[in-house]
């Protein structure tokens, strides 16, 4: 199968991989799966006192794709708020790496993957999700 | 058109019998041969070759467990969602990880034993699984929970594979 240049960059030299401490009260984690493919991701992010995400972490088993798709969104990630972090949208994943439509599905994964880390992040700390 | 139980002539369940289900295909599939339609109208041929291209699909998605669940959903106008829903319990997905950081440490170590014991544990796993299936379709009829169940073992299927290549990688 032909990835694009940016999924091999990703793919070969992930950005972010690792772990953050999920018992960290500032840490949100995101786990999510899609069940077609058996690809799992793990995605923490850790924000500032100013409501700013200071870091993200990846850890994906998964094809090439889901792994470009959670390396990217982690550097994405960084520097935003939460509300930011929540308009990054998978179409904006797939067309940064140029996804195949057989392949969009990763994309989805990654958008679900920020949710589900949010929406653990705000659980932990009493906020509204 | 009718639906691949009733092509079998097997009340639509989970739980089927499989010996009737092979008996019941090597009888369509003699009645459907190409060989019995050398002779016939082109029309005729046509239709054996659909009819006989039916019976296999039929036959294959009613043997396997996942395949008959996934159908006997369809039939119930429900979507197992396996392309979209990503939503697994945590624990579930803890698990799918720590199978595949074993795969990985496996591999590594070349230790092929362990390979092995994983893949027995997993065919224990999705054993349990159908068994699961097969009461929640045809005792509870929750089909919402059975969808959950298919696109577990879908995850199952997957780590299967990995394995198995992974042994196969060793072994070469």
């Amino acid at each position: 199968m032909a990835y694009s240049d940016k999924v091999l960059d990703h793919y070969e030299n992930p950005r972010n991989v690792g772990a953050l401490d999920k018992n960290d009260p500032n840490v949100g984690t995101g786990m999510v799966g899609a069940p077609a493919c058996g690809d799992v991701m793990k995605l923490q992010i850790r924000v500032g006192d100013d409501g700013v995400i200071e870091d993200a972490k990846f850890k994906t088993y998964g094809c090439g794709s889901a792994i470009a798709s959670s390396s990217l969104v982690t550097e994405w990630l960084k520097g935003k708020t939460l509300d930011q972090a929540l308009q990054i949208k998978n179409s904006d994943i797939a067309e940064e790496l140029a996804l195949p439509p057989v392949k969009i599905h990763c994309s989805v994964l990654a958008e679900d993957a920020i949710k589900a880390a949010i929406s653990d992040l705000k659980q932990k700390t009493g906020a509204e999700a | 058109m009718v639906n691949h139980f009733e092509l079998f002539n097997l009340p639509a369940r989970y739980d089927i019998d499989r010996t009737a289900l092979d008996q019941t295909y090597r009888k369509l599939q003699g009645e459907v041969h190409p060989d019995r339609y050398a002779t016939a109208t082109s029309a005729e041929r046509l239709r054996s070759a659909q009819m006989a291209t039916l019976v296999n699909e039929a036959y294959q998605t009613l043997k396997s467990p996942v395949d008959r669940a996934r159908y006997l959903l369809h039939l119930h106008g429900i979507d197992t969602q396996e392309e979209t829903n990503t939503a697994m319990p945590a624990d579930f997905l803890m698990q799918q990880l720590e199978w595949r950081e074993a795969i990985e440490d496996a591999h590594a170590a070349a230790d092929i034993a362990a390979l092995e014991n994983l893949l027995t544990d997993l065919k224990h796993e999705a054993a349990n699984l159908e068994t699961q299936l097969g009461t929640t379709i045809d005792e509870q009829h929750n089909h919402a929970r059975a969808a959950d169940l298919v696109r577990k073992l879908r995850f199952l299927d997957k780590v299967r594979d990995e394995t198995k290549l992974a042994i196969e990688a060793l072994e070469t």
